[in-house]
């Protein structure tokens, strides 16, 4: 059970922290346009950022949590509590990236959350 | 055409660009593994499925959509907040949803189909928010 819980806090933090990571590298780089040449030469600039291959790290580590657990347990039970990382990633949001989070984002968040809990378990 | 409104169209074509090619990317590669068959996890298995799965065009197929999933996912990110783009590409169980109905023909229960409708109505809520809450001031704050 200690592991189980220790894996799912890995998957958790592991794929919110990895996007959050991602998030800001990409907000320190110019807005593109939509133009192809705009968006390769806007990928070119990210591949240099620190806080992407950070993201990437952290990704990785949330993927090999998640091979793990459905390995150990069904995916009913996997992908439902995998969805609380819409809460963690909301919180991460306000506190990490000051995001402005209005009571309406929250309540579709928490509609996802057990949106997905529902599509998964079903 | 005002800047918001532009702001949130922008946002919405990249976030229904993400989930098409991630959810394209996911089908196709679970059609190409299909194909390979069960992984045996021994060292000679799996040099072996690594061989079929480098030679698998459906593989590769999906690598391509699941690296424009990435490119459309950071581009976003660029400008529009996490906590917009994260609920928003949560249509995509939606729209994975109605792909394995119309598509693979699979059977799909009601409590399923409620689950759906709950994302729907929360990817509708937070769509209905700006897309984007910070300016370069609080991105220096976050530094």
């Amino acid at each position: 059970m200690t592991a189980t819980i220790i894996l799912l806090a890995l998957l958790i933090c592991g794929s919110t922290g990895g996007e959050i990571s991602i998030a800001h590298g990409m907000k320190t780089i110019d807005e593109p346009s939509l133009r192809p040449q705009a968006l390769l030469r806007f990928l070119g600039r990210a591949l240099r950022s620190g806080s992407l291959w950070i993201g990437i790290g952290l990704m990785a580590v949330s993927f090999y949590s998640l091979l793990v657990l459905l390995s150990w347990h069904p995916v009913s039970f996997v992908i439902p509590a995998s969805a609380l990382s819409n809460v963690v990633g909301t919180l991460g949001a306000k506190y990490i990236l000051h995001e402005q989070i209005s009571r309406a984002r929250w309540a579709g968040v928490l509609l996802v959350c057990g949106g997905v809990a529902l599509v998964a378990g079903g | 055409m005002p800047s918001e409104r532009k702001l949130r169209i922008k946002t919405l074509v990249m976030v229904f660009a993400l989930v098409i090619c991630a959810n394209i990317g996911d089908l196709t590669l679970k059609r190409g593994m299909t194909e390979i068959g069960a992984v045996d996890l021994s060292a000679a298995g799996l040099a072996h499925s690594l061989w079929l799965s480098m030679t698998n065009a459906k593989i590769w197929i999906g690598i391509f959509f699941l690296v424009g999933f990435m490119a459309s996912y950071m581009t976003v990110l660029s400008w529009a907040d996490y906590s917009y783009v994260m609920p928003v590409g949560a249509f995509g169980y939606a729209m994975l949803t109605f792909f394995a109905v119309v598509v693979l023909h699979e059977h799909v229960s009601t409590r399923r189909w409620i689950g759906v409708l709950v994302v729907c109505f929360g990817v509708l809520l937070v769509g209905m928010t700006k897309p984007r809450t910070t300016d370069a001031e609080t991105l220096d704050k976050a530094a």
